[in-house]
């Protein structure tokens, strides 16, 4: 079995045209397109099931909490998370880091601690890092990046003697290198520190399984993964969550409140305050539904072909006209292609690429991607970016190819 | 239907092609800013010699950026260079003008209210944009607009701060 070629049918966004175009998207490393089940589900949970969660002794408030907690144990079962209560629902992945920095980290770190990341990271993965050793003041050290966009981890010993948290992430968003995740977790461990990974890009893509990992914390998104915008997942340890301080106050989260304080509720609500997005979560359980109907294993394997199509496609028609950066065998990356374009002594400008493209009816992305040290490490301003999902095909890589041309014309000296 | 050859005219690709006051000024005399677009990581620095009588006597741009950003940043310090301060904040307030000014083909009564011009522009004289007339196809790009204002805004900020050291 693989991907249906029929698939561009099921999502309602690919149906129209852009500048008298088919729309070609290709910036599903940014959000994914979502299938029509997944707004489908959404719409019938608000006809339908709509109330609040968790406290209406009503039959449809029941329902309503069902439908949350019945995403929250997809979520649970798509990453063999050994407990469905070790999901938390955040807002988008980047809460979820902020919630890991400011409950665990401002517990557990102070002056003398490490925490350690890498170069290849998004700013979600660095910011509340830098935010709290602001506060806190640990040390922040950072893997870095080999010329050829794997992590370099010739020196990890050292730079995890003394650290309590390893957090980098399992596939990049620029390069699209795939990360030895088990070793790192062994690396950690072994040093006595805890490990978290950024699953925004690898969960959408490739099978995942917490376990199989060995990661503590595991952080990613649903707008990612064919779901809606506004639910993302901190999944941890059971033992982690139970001994973390809750990350925002107030409704949802207590066990009771008093003149005087307040007692947490168990986990995973103690880290969910207030109404949580439950239209969301029903959305993001449809998405996963629909990835387990193609099979994950298909989606890989889709993936790595249309990724070596990509590159094949791309550098025999423009040489060295074009670099794609990350690594060049598609087995050792996801389909996320950061390059840049033009005469080698005269690149064209990605913001004017992604210009000249989306007058094709093409979507890239142009810019640092949220990931500016690591662009200082590769000496590049900016790339452009085409990112596949599962929607895509040859044909989409094709008309990428085609419509570059056009920018040589415009660009040419 | 906006096309690519509103944004991209020839004077602003001859000036991408070959920026004019290119390189840096030595600080001090010179005063230096830096400007960034977040959104897409391009960077203009804006280097201005300023007289005792308050002439821009010379300009030189740094950094790197997208054909608009830096043909902006060209066009921009071919017009200032030799300007008092005072017409340099004026060709600021009538380039602002000419990227706030919503698509003419929108339609309606052509006020300065309807076609969003800020009340500095009416000040900004008999300014003459000449060449810089040729950016306004940004308009019809709105993701572009801060590419062909981040010069101009770095030059504002290089204006206070020599404003600051008089």
């Amino acid at each position: 079995m693989s991907i249906p070629a029929d698939i561009k049918r099921d999502f309602p966004v690919l149906q129209q045209q852009v500048h008298d175009k088919p729309l070609i998207y290709l910036d599903s490393g940014n959000t994914s397109q979502k299938p029509q089940a997944v707004i489908d589900a959404m719409n019938e949970y608000y006809e339908t099931t709509n109330a609040n969660v968790h406290r209406g002794s009503y039959d449809l408030a029941v329902r309503a909490t069902e439908a949350l907690e019945g995403a929250r144990a997809k979520v649970a079962r798509f990453i063999n998370a050994p407990a469905t209560n070790e999901v938390v629902f955040t807002k988008n992945a980047t809460e979820a880091f902020n919630l890991l920095a400011r409950s665990w980290g401002a517990a557990n770190l102070g002056p003398g601690d490490t925490v350690v990341i890498s170069e290849m990271e998004h700013h979600a993965n660095i910011v509340p890092w830098h935010m709290l050793s602001a506060e806190k003041g640990f040390e922040l050290r950072w893997i870095p990046v080999t010329p050829d966009g794997h992590l370099d981890l010739r020196d990890l010993d050292t730079l995890l003697d003394g650290a309590k948290l390893v957090s980098v992430t399992a596939m990049s968003n620029v390069l699209g290198t795939l990360n030895d995740i088990p070793r790192l977790a062994e690396a950690a461990h072994g040093a006595g520190a805890l490990l978290a990974v950024d699953g925004s890009q690898y969960v959408p893509h490739v099978p995942t399984d917490v376990q199989a990992m060995g990661a503590d914390f595991l952080i990613f998104t649903g707008h990612k993964m064919l779901g809606p915008m506004g639910i993302g997942v901190l999944w941890a340890r059971a033992e982690l969550l139970e001994a973390m301080p809750p990350f925002l106050g107030g409704g949802e989260m207590i066990l009771n409140v008093t003149k005087e304080g307040f007692t947490t509720t168990e986990i995973p609500w103690k880290f969910e305050a207030g109404t949580p997005m439950v239209a969301e979560a029903v959305g993001l359980g449809a998405a996963i539904d629909y990835l387990d109907n193609l099979g994950m294993d298909n989606v890989r394997a889709h993936e790595i072909e249309l990724t070596e199509y990509a590159l094949r496609t791309l550098n025999e028609r423009y040489g060295d006209k074009i670099v794609i950066h990350g690594p060049q065998v598609a087995a050792e990356r996801g389909g996320v292609l950061s390059f840049v374009y033009g005469e080698p002594d005269m690149r064209v400008h990605p913001h004017d690429i992604a210009q000249v493209l989306d007058q094709a009816g093409v979507c890239v992305r142009a810019g640092h991607h949220c990931a500016k040290p690591l662009l200082q490490t590769m000496n590049v301003p900016a790339t452009s970016r085409a990112s596949v999902y599962v929607y895509n095909d040859e044909s989409d890589i094709d008309a990428l190819a085609e419509a570059l041309e056009a920018s040589s014309d415009i660009f040419a000296f | 239907m906006p096309g690519l050859d509103d944004l991209y005219r020839e004077v602003i690709l001859d000036h991408y092609r070959s920026p004019r006051n290119q390189g840096e000024l030595e600080t001090p005399p010179a005063v230096r800013t830096e400007g960034f677009n977040p959104l897409c990581g391009d960077e203009v620095i804006v280097f201005i010699d300023v007289d005792d009588n308050n002439v821009i006597t010379d300009i030189a741009i740094g950094g790197q950026g997208c054909s608009i950003s830096q043909a902006s940043a060209s066009m921009m310090s071919a017009a200032i260079k030799g300007t008092s301060m005072g017409e340099a904040r004026q060709f600021i307030s009538a380039f602002k003008g000419l990227m706030s000014i919503h698509e003419g083909e929108l339609g309606g009564d052509g006020s300065e209210a309807e076609m969003g011009i800020d009340a500095d522009v009416a000040d900004a004289g008999d300014i003459r944009l000449g060449d810089l007339e040729a950016l306004k196809g940004v308009v019809k790009f709105p993701v572009r607009i801060k590419c062909a204002t981040l010069s101009w805004n770095t030059l504002a900020q290089a204006l206070d701060e020599a404003a600051g050291d008089a």
